[in-house]
């Protein structure tokens, strides 16, 4: 096993939670305030503003809505546009089915609630590293994340005009140094590595093409598939360095 | 009430619209950890899916570094990119999550303070 960054340390699991949690937080209510403001520019009273932050918990899917809807979309436009954003999501939710196989199908539903691109990144390379799942983490980290997302979204979007400029405390880099932090243990083989560059390339380029809504989902999915190609090719070629 | 059900008449198209985006977001987030047998899953999607987290990861950090206001950037104006090149190090060396992730925010708030690139 290759040394990694840890992600968990040992301690009563909602130390755990709050632990995971609170990078996550960090990047969250920043860019939920950012919501709120721009969600209230677009036309979408505060109150809604707060009730999609309780309901949808998906920044991109919020953004695009609220771009959207305020430019003039319609419904079906506006709704379709979300749900694309959003296909990464099916990626993964999948992704986490193997490892929460044992807990009951009503638990993991709850915990897909809480699924966002960050908790996923927290859970699974915890899970990974062989932490021994712990439901009780996952709700906390996941509620907490929460919290602070429909923080961020109402203080946006009821006195957005109360806080000036937030970028000089650099919280808008959070959740990137976080990705940053959580994809240097992913590389654990060259060709995870490999497969981190190509799909990162690729998730660029149809972004700067202009597939800003497709991009995660092609990518990751483009990814995967070689991935899967080459391990199987690599494990032909030596059945003993099953990756 | 009335007054609420006023409220909701005069915003009946974005509250159907929340309501359908609220569907499609809660939806796929759901439905796959629910209903996979994720312990019987067919060997080759098993492995396919073990490529998910680093495929997503990348996917999804790549283009906040490199695409910058709106355009790919590879020059010493993109801030995130010229913070994460640190940043990546900091991860790769010292393996640790939370000093990775406060020498990101720090590097960052450093640059803006000395009004280096916004």
């Amino acid at each position: 096993m290759p040394a990694t960054v840890s992600v968990r340390q040992p301690g009563p699991p909602w130390a755990e939670g709050l632990r995971r949690a609170l990078p996550i937080t960090l990047g969250y209510v920043p860019v939920g305030f950012t919501f709120g403001v721009l969600a209230v520019k677009n036309g979408i009273p505060a109150g809604l503003a707060v009730a999609m932050a309780v309901l949808m918990f998906s920044g991109s899917g919020q953004f695009v809505f609220a771009s959207l809807w305020g430019g003039g979309a319609g419904i079906l436009s506006t709704a379709a546009a979300v749900g694309i954003v959003n296909l990464r999501y099916l990626l993964m939710s999948a992704a986490e089915s193997p490892w929460l196989s044992r807990i009951s199908r009503v638990k993991r539903f709850l915990l897909g609630l809480g699924l966002t691109d960050e908790t996923f990144a927290v859970h699974i390379t915890a899970l990974q590293e062989g932490w021994p799942l712990n439901t009780a983490t996952m709700y906390i980290c996941n509620s907490t994340t929460h919290l602070s997302w429909v923080a961020g979204c109402t203080i946006g979007a009821f006195c957005g005009n109360l806080v000036n400029d937030v970028r000089p405390l650099g919280l808008d880099y959070a959740i990137t140094a976080m990705f940053l932090a959580l994809l240097v243990p992913q590389c654990a083989s060259r060709l995870h590595v490999l497969i981190a560059i190509f799909t990162g390339a690729l998730s660029v380029a149809l972004k700067a093409g202009g597939m800003s809504q497709w991009n995660v989902a092609v990518a990751t999915v483009a990814g995967a598939t070689l991935g899967l190609v080459l391990s199987l090719r690599q494990k032909r070629a030596e059945p003993e360095d099953a990756a | 009430m009335s007054g609420l059900f006023a409220w909701a008449g005069e915003h009946e198209a974005l509250l159907l619209c929340v309501a359908a985006a609220t569907l499609v977001t809660v939806l796929p987030k759901v439905l796959p950890v629910t209903f996979l047998r994720g312990d019987s899953l067919p060997p080759l999607l098993r492995r396919w899916l073990d490529f998910v987290p680093v495929a997503v990861m990348a996917a999804l950090v790549a283009p906040d570094i490199f695409i910058y206001d709106g355009r790919f950037d590879l020059s010493t104006s993109n801030l995130f990119l010229m913070v994460s090149i640190p940043t990546f190090l900091v991860a790769w060396k010292t393996k640790n999550y939370f000093v990775t992730i406060a020498v990101g925010i720090g590097l960052v708030i450093l640059a803006r303070w000395a009004a280096w690139a916004v």
